[in-house]
């Protein structure tokens, strides 16, 4: 099935190329092959993030109670008796009024500020929040029960855009790859117009014309896929010696082994893609010739 | 030149010379056949005839008469814009287009510029046909290398086609036409590059070839060339028609006329 991939020293002197990897081509997808592996390095950090910050949120709720302190005990002690309530804790003054500050500045800290009572706590998947509700309820009546997901819904929106944006960016990094191979095998074409002509006049077939292309095509996509996937494997280990700057970049959340496993797919596919492009390409066109 | 050569290939043994006639399978047929390039004028027009199997024709006609485009035709690198080309007793007009390179090993051919590739040896040049035919290279080189001494280049094998001389280009170019012992042998003003010495060394590759068995068609303006074979039928084109043999062409009178279907 691979066959083509080793050719004899006669078939690729046909051609008359020069030994090994020459021309445009290795660099071209050496940079395509860089900046998908990249962007879908951070795209795949950008998931595990939403990931994280979506199974944190997920069964976390947090009571408001208008009335203020006074109620919060009875509203604590309400959540710690109601089914599959666990980690239910009050949320101290001083937090709240540091989070006002961000609004309200010093004022944040004036004792006359009606600064609302609030409580957090975790709910084991399948219990009734309804029940829960009509508990804390009965010990607040103007309490109110809100999912953190539901605060947090704009952000993993946001956190899912920009993973989809990354996967599209990799596909569109792939299609530009694509063509770059075709136009690459169109000039090759062109280029060996003379040759071709005669090997089918010889009787050559479509195929055994396009494996001289198609595997001079393979190996410069196969070392310029690596020596990209190369040059991006040592920036995501700068980025990830960095901790402040994978904070920044991905929020803490560091690549899994599935993750490491699909980007160095990643060479492979475009090798792959390239190849089976560049010979879809050169078959085309040489079958718009007798 | 040593034109001993008995190397294995596609064509069958058969008397030399060997005359027209019905009673003799036909390699080549042609009925009614046209060619014409694009949206201009036909080249070729009302085309009627058959070639045996290990004739030996001579293609003649002024420059513009159609010659190499009927060449291109025998030679697959044209199909007929209209009537029925029969190669080898198959019908190819509008055969398959993957079925054509089965054919195109079948025939050799002659370029009248030779098109040899210039980053190619004399070797890989005339081993090419073999390692498209599919055969290893162990079975490539001891009979490139008698074709070589077969054409007087033995000694020129590595050399490149740009720093060959004309007659040894095209004897190297001869050599890759014959290395698979062709069905048919297409040469296109095989002689029109050489010196009267070397056009006659060339005839007599063709004619060695021919007694082998090889169908041979040579397009020239030589007429020298044609008295050289006088068992030798011709075929002559003005303005894109075959036309009346006791015409135009009446040297050289020994030579036999191509079986024109009525």
């Amino acid at each position: 099935m691979l066959s083509w991939l080793f050719a004899s020293s006669s078939q690729r002197r046909i051609l008359g190329r020069p030994a090994g990897v020459s021309g445009p081509t290795p660099w071209l997808i050496a940079i395509m092959s860089f900046s998908m592996i990249v962007v879908a390095a951070a795209g795949l950090a950008v998931s595990n993030t939403a990931g994280t910050i979506a199974k944190s949120a997920e069964h976390r709720y947090s009571v408001q109670v208008p009335d203020g302190a006074r109620n919060l005990p009875a509203v604590i002690s309400a959540l710690r008796s109601a089914r599959g309530v666990s980690g239910a804790e009050a949320v101290p003054e001083a937090d709240m009024r540091a989070t006002l500050k961000t609004w309200l500045g010093s004022e944040a800290d004036n004792p006359d500020l009606p600064v609302p009572a609030m409580a957090s706590f975790d709910l084991a998947a399948g219990a009734d929040i309804a029940a829960v509700e009509r508990q804390v309820k009965s010990a607040a009546p103007n309490a109110t029960i809100v999912a953190h997901r539901e605060n947090l819904r704009p952000v993993l929106r946001s956190l899912r855009v920009l993973q989809w944006l990354a996967l599209g960016l990799v596909a569109l990094l792939a299609a530009a790859a694509a063509a770059a191979v075709v136009l690459a095998a169109r000039g090759a074409l062109d280029t060996h117009r003379f040759t071709i002509d005669v090997m089918h006049g010889m009787g050559a077939t479509d195929v055994q014309v396009t494996q001289l292309f198609q595997r001079k095509i393979a190996i410069d996509a196969l070392v310029g896929s690596a020596a990209g996937a190369a040059a991006a494997a040592a920036v995501l280990l700068l980025f990830t010696a960095s901790a402040t700057a994978l904070g920044e970049l991905t929020g803490g959340v560091r690549l899994g082994l599935a993750d490491i496993m699909l980007l160095l797919l990643l060479p492979l596919a475009l090798t792959a893609l390239a190849t089976w492009v560049a010979r879809t390409a050169v078959l085309t066109a040489l079958r718009q010739a007798l | 030149m040593r034109p001993q050569w008995q190397g294995g290939g596609h064509a069958e043994a058969r008397p030399a010379g060997g005359k027209g006639g019905r009673g003799l399978s036909a390699i080549v047929e042609f009925d009614s056949v046209g060619l014409r390039y694009g949206t201009g004028a036909e080249v070729l027009r009302d085309l009627n005839f058959r070639l045996q199997k290990g004739g030996f024709y001579f293609l003649t006609g002024p420059s513009g008469a159609g010659k190499t485009s009927l060449l291109k035709l025998l030679y697959l690198a044209q199909r007929p814009t209209r009537g029925r080309v029969q190669l080898f007793g198959e019908e190819i007009s509008d055969a398959p287009r993957a079925a054509l390179p089965e054919f195109r090993r079948r025939i050799g051919i002659v370029y009248q510029d030779f098109r040899l590739i210039r980053h190619l040896s004399a070797f890989d040049n005339v081993a090419l046909p073999l390692r498209i035919a599919g055969s290893s290279e162990a079975d490539v080189e001891a009979p490139v290398r008698e074709m070589l001494a077969w054409v007087g280049l033995a000694d020129r094998s590595s050399a490149r086609p740009p720093t060959l001389s004309g007659g040894e280009q095209q004897r190297v170019a001869i050599a890759r036409a014959v290395i698979n012992r062709p069905q048919l042998l297409v040469a296109d003003e095989p002689t029109g590059n050489v010196d009267a010495d070397m056009a006659q060394r060339l005839l007599h590759l063709f004619t060695a070839l021919n007694r082998l068995g090889t169908t041979v068609v040579v397009a020239t303006h030589d007429i020298s060339l044609i008295k050289e074979m006088p068992g030798a039928h011709m075929i002559r084109l003005e303005g894109g028609t075959m036309v009346d043999p006791t015409g135009a062409l009446k040297n050289p009178p020994q030579t036999g006329w191509v079986e024109v279907q009525r």
